[in-house]
């Protein structure tokens, strides 16, 4: 089915995909360097800016897939509303400002292994499965589209979030409340 | 571009959310790697819907996106609520439900 998608993209844009492979690359290699630095550094906030380099991404990576609004949507929720958040909470929370000892330990063993196993396993399955599917991205998803998706076909689901979303607000605020 | 660059990339990050869900045992670390798990498996929608040429990836992740907010209010209620009770948020002191 997509064969004839596949021949015209490595006949007419083989190498028109050059840019958008070393961006993908060049952001791929910072993300991972972060996430890295994120779950392993001493210091709260300093996880808490790695986060933000993972989050901003992830936006990238979005608008190489032409998809601009979750990119938008990323920036503003994730990098905007819940960092924020996080910081507040580590500023709550932690005396000192950051120093986490907590690093380390018995467990750092078995979680190394345990993620290392779960990469191996689902590279395998991946490499095994799509090695040669491209994506052929004509155009950049319209806005249009995806709102005409989410108030059509959507609508339930959205309704759902929405109350989700006032639930959890309502439901913080009488679990962080004092007496 | 391959569709997999997309798939092992966020393979890689779930991988490195999970590690630090299991090593870290500060609250708020564990819910900052369950970010990162949840930014893996939209980068998986993302790059499905684009393959597909389908608007239902970018929903679904506009869904997760949403939902995580919700999530994150809550847990950092509840990390507030467990250092207020006990002055930590070390996660393995937090075993009252422990028979």
């Amino acid at each position: 089915m997509t064969s004839v998608g596949l021949l015209g993209a490595a006949a007419s844009g083989g190498d028109l995909f050059v840019a958008q492979n070393v961006f993908f690359g060049v952001i791929a290699v910072v993300m991972i360097v972060s996430a890295i630095r994120c779950v392993t550094t001493r210091n709260v906030v300093h996880a808490a800016l790695w986060l933000v380099l993972v989050l901003a991404g992830a936006a990238a990576q979005f608008i190489l897939l032409g998809s601009e609004f979750v990119a938008v949507t990323q920036v503003l929720v994730y990098i905007g509303a819940i960092i924020v958040l996080f910081l507040f909470g580590i500023m709550l929370t932690t005396a000192s400002m950051g120093d986490d000892d907590s690093v380390g330990g018995e467990k750092r063993l078995m979680a190394g292994l345990v993620a290392v196993l779960l990469g191996v396993v689902m590279g395998i399955a991946l490499i095994d499965s799509y090695s040669d599917t491209r994506v052929v991205i004509d155009e950049p998803q319209r806005f249009g589209a995806v709102s005409d998706a989410i108030f059509s076909q959507y609508i339930v689901a959205f309704e759902a979030v929405s109350v989700l979303l006032l639930a959890a607000l309502i439901g913080a605020i009488v679990v962080a409340r004092k007496e | 571009m391959i569709l997999n660059q997309f798939l092992l990339l966020a393979a890689i990050l779930f991988c490195i959310g999970v590690y630090g869900v299991l090593a870290r045992r500060n609250g708020i670390m564990v819910l900052m790697s369950v970010e990162i798990i949840l930014n893996s498996v939209n980068i998986n929608l993302v790059a499905f819907g684009a393959f597909r040429d389908h608007v239902a990836g970018e929903v679904f992740a506009l869904f997760v996106i949403a939902v995580a907010a919700a999530e994150v209010g809550i847990g950092l209620a509840i990390v507030l609520l467990i250092y207020r009770n006990r002055r930590s948020i070390d996660l393995t002191e937090a075993d009252l439900l422990k028979g």
